[in-house]
């Protein structure tokens, strides 16, 4: 088997816009103090004047970003989703939120995926802040292709929007000719009729590896990649539900108010079906390699095929 | 406009503060009237604004970063002809467009919703950043309530805005001295606000904010002032011109009943009418 080529989504965001930057005079990134790490170096770099680290100062930044988006240009507010959603929500609800201005939140290092930096620092509650704020759009891309067409689908999209990314170098799985971003549009990676797999971010790549695992015990997996939260397809998850009538959610997130939250509102009210809800059990993370924590909090392949199995 | 006519300006714009907050039965009437005579000044005299079209790309931009006083705001702008005086008493009302507090989607003439302390002022720095950025040449201004300063993120944003030398930028605070609980000096203490926006490399100006030469003297220094944003402190009085509200913390957030609204229209055709004499 090949080298899979790996790369951290926020490796991804920072070299989509340094692209963006060169066609679009109106693109202005903002940092607070972690440009290196939020990985908008490449494009301060590139473009000194119109990139703006406001220190370590988020609430500050949201609000500037806001200011910004007033007067046509279109800021990309960055920082960790620790403090972009959790920190400056109420800067985001009401500053950007409320009057609908045009700015897009680039938040890297989300989830537990962080690593040794600890529980303070991973965020696994931010896509359900961020959900529940009115015309919000919500994106939490899996690999690097999803994670740069959704930066300029983000450009594209005139209204606010949140962008999920991660630290951890994932797999590259949407390197194909034929794939196509459209926001609010799910992904059929792997077709199956026993059970369907409704993933979003980092472990979308894990399920795809149980998935494998399932068939060779006669388990045949549907793997949807759901990279919109909000909107969310709810065609594609009723869909699943008439189909396989079971449903497993799989996100680097809480499984309170996230993605599985996101899904059984529409199973609850549209397509009764049975599901499971894998993610962050309402509990906080910790420090260690973060390869280490996606299989202690049972992210990985192996975890996941162990659930769905029992599930099923 | 010369003084007087600012005065009389003024005049209108406190009587339409208390029409519309007796209106709405609630509201901030006495921040409303401190600062009336800076609203005034602003939106008659100083920013390059046009009523007929309200979003024109090189206005001045203003942020009512203490959205709460929003009356003062919709009063100067209807007077100024931004939308009818008469809309005033829809205030607060459901399906109105005067929501409580300042809404940049339905509001002719507001350029940033508002409300939550501390935010507006980072909003107008953005604006100002951006103008730097691509070089244009309207002025940002934000008004701030002195208890709002309590809020850390006032500091975040003054931080940056001394940082980047936004002198297109100035920042007013009205110092009326009272907050809902109280007396900023018995709630928490900003003073010396002068000293602090000094601190964070402002250019500062310490006014009267009811004196039209004060304002207009410092709005004209504040122009002149290169490298670095000037905050003008105005001294004003809360509840200004209605006999029962001035100094009257009690008056951050209430409105006037019928026979309190009588006392204080008649206050303010009184102050008109002395105007008239002169």
């Amino acid at each position: 088997m090949s080298e899979v080529k790996k790369i951290a989504t926020r490796e991804s965001y920072g070299n989509a816009l340094a692209e963006l930057g060169k066609e679009h005079e109106d693109v202005i990134v903002l940092d607070a103090d972690l440009a290196a790490a939020t990985k908008t170096g490449v494009f301060k770099k590139a473009f000194p004047e119109r990139h703006i680290d406001c220190g370590i100062a988020e609430c500050n930044m949201i609000s500037v970003a806001a200011g910004i988006a007033t007067t046509g240009k279109v800021p990309f507010a960055s920082s960790f989703a620790m403090f972009a959603a959790g920190r400056a929500f109420e800067q985001v609800r009401n500053s950007i939120g409320y009057p609908k201005l045009n700015v897009k939140i680039g938040a890297t290092h989300a989830g537990i995926s962080v690593g040794e930096d600890g529980a303070t620092h991973q965020c696994n509650e931010d896509i359900a802040l961020m959900r529940t704020i009115p015309g919000m759009v919500v994106i939490n891309p899996a690999d690097d292709v999803e994670a740069k067409a959704a930066v300029k689908a983000a450009y594209e999209h005139v209204g606010p929007v949140y962008l999920r990314f991660g630290r951890l170098a994932v797999p590259v799985i949407n390197d194909n000719e034929d794939y196509k971003f459209e926001i609010g549009k799910a992904v059929t990676l792997r077709e199956g009729t026993d059970v369907t797999i409704i993933a979003t971010g980092l472990p979308v790549s894990e399920a795809l590896g149980a998935a494998e695992k399932l068939a060779a015990d006669g388990i045949s997996a549907e793997v949807i990649n759901i990279h919109t939260i909000k909107p969310l397809d709810e065609e594609a998850v009723i869909k699943a539900a008439a189909k396989t009538g079971k449903i497993v959610t799989v996100e680097e997130h809480s499984i309170i108010g996230g993605l599985g939250s996101a899904v059984c509102d529409v199973v609850a009210q549209k397509a009764p079906a049975k599901v499971l809800k894998i993610g962050i059990n309402d509990v906080y993370g910790e420090s260690g390699p973060a390869k280490e924590l996606v299989k202690k909090y049972g992210l990985d392949a192996d975890s996941i095929y162990e659930k769905v199995k029992a599930f099923v | 406009m010369n003084k007087l006519e600012l005065m009389k300006t003024a005049n209108e714009v406190r009587k339409g503060i208390i029409t519309a907050v007796h209106s709405a039965k609630c509201g901030h009437p006495g921040g409303s009237l401190s600062a009336a005579d800076i609203y005034t000044y602003l939106f008659f005299e100083e920013m390059n604004v046009d009523p007929a079209d309200p979003k024109k790309a090189d206005r001045d931009r203003f942020v009512l970063s203490k959205g709460h006083t929003a009356p003062g705001y919709y009063s100067t702008l209807a007077n100024r002809g931004f939308f009818p005086v008469e809309d005033l008493t829809t205030l607060r009302k459901t399906g109105s467009y005067l929501q409580g507090h300042p809404d940049m989607k339905h509001i002719p003439g507001v350029d940033m919703s508002s409300g939550s302390l501390g935010q507006g002022i980072s909003a107008a720095v953005g604006m100002a950043i951006s103008a730097k950025i691509s070089g244009d040449s309207y002025r940002v201004y934000t008004l701030l309530g002195d208890g709002e300063i309590q809020e850390g993120q006032v500091w975040e944003a003054s931080m940056l805005a001394a940082h980047r030398k936004l002198d297109n930028l100035v920042v007013i605070v009205d110092n009326n001295n009272l907050q809902i609980d109280g007396p900023i000096t018995e709630v928490n203490s900003p003073y010396p606000i002068d000293k602090k926006f000094e601190a964070f490399n402002f250019h500062v100006i310490n006014i009267d904010g009811h004196d039209f030469d004060a304002i207009d003297a410092a709005f004209k220094e504040a122009r002149e002032t290169k490298g670095q944003p000037t905050a003008i402190i105005a001294k004003t009085i809360k509840g200004k011109d209605v006999s029962f509200m001035e100094n009257q913390a009690a008056w951050h957030g209430a409105a006037p009943n019928d026979e309190q609204y009588a006392v204080a229209m008649a206050d303010l055709e009184k102050v008109g009418e002395a105007l008239c004499q002169k």
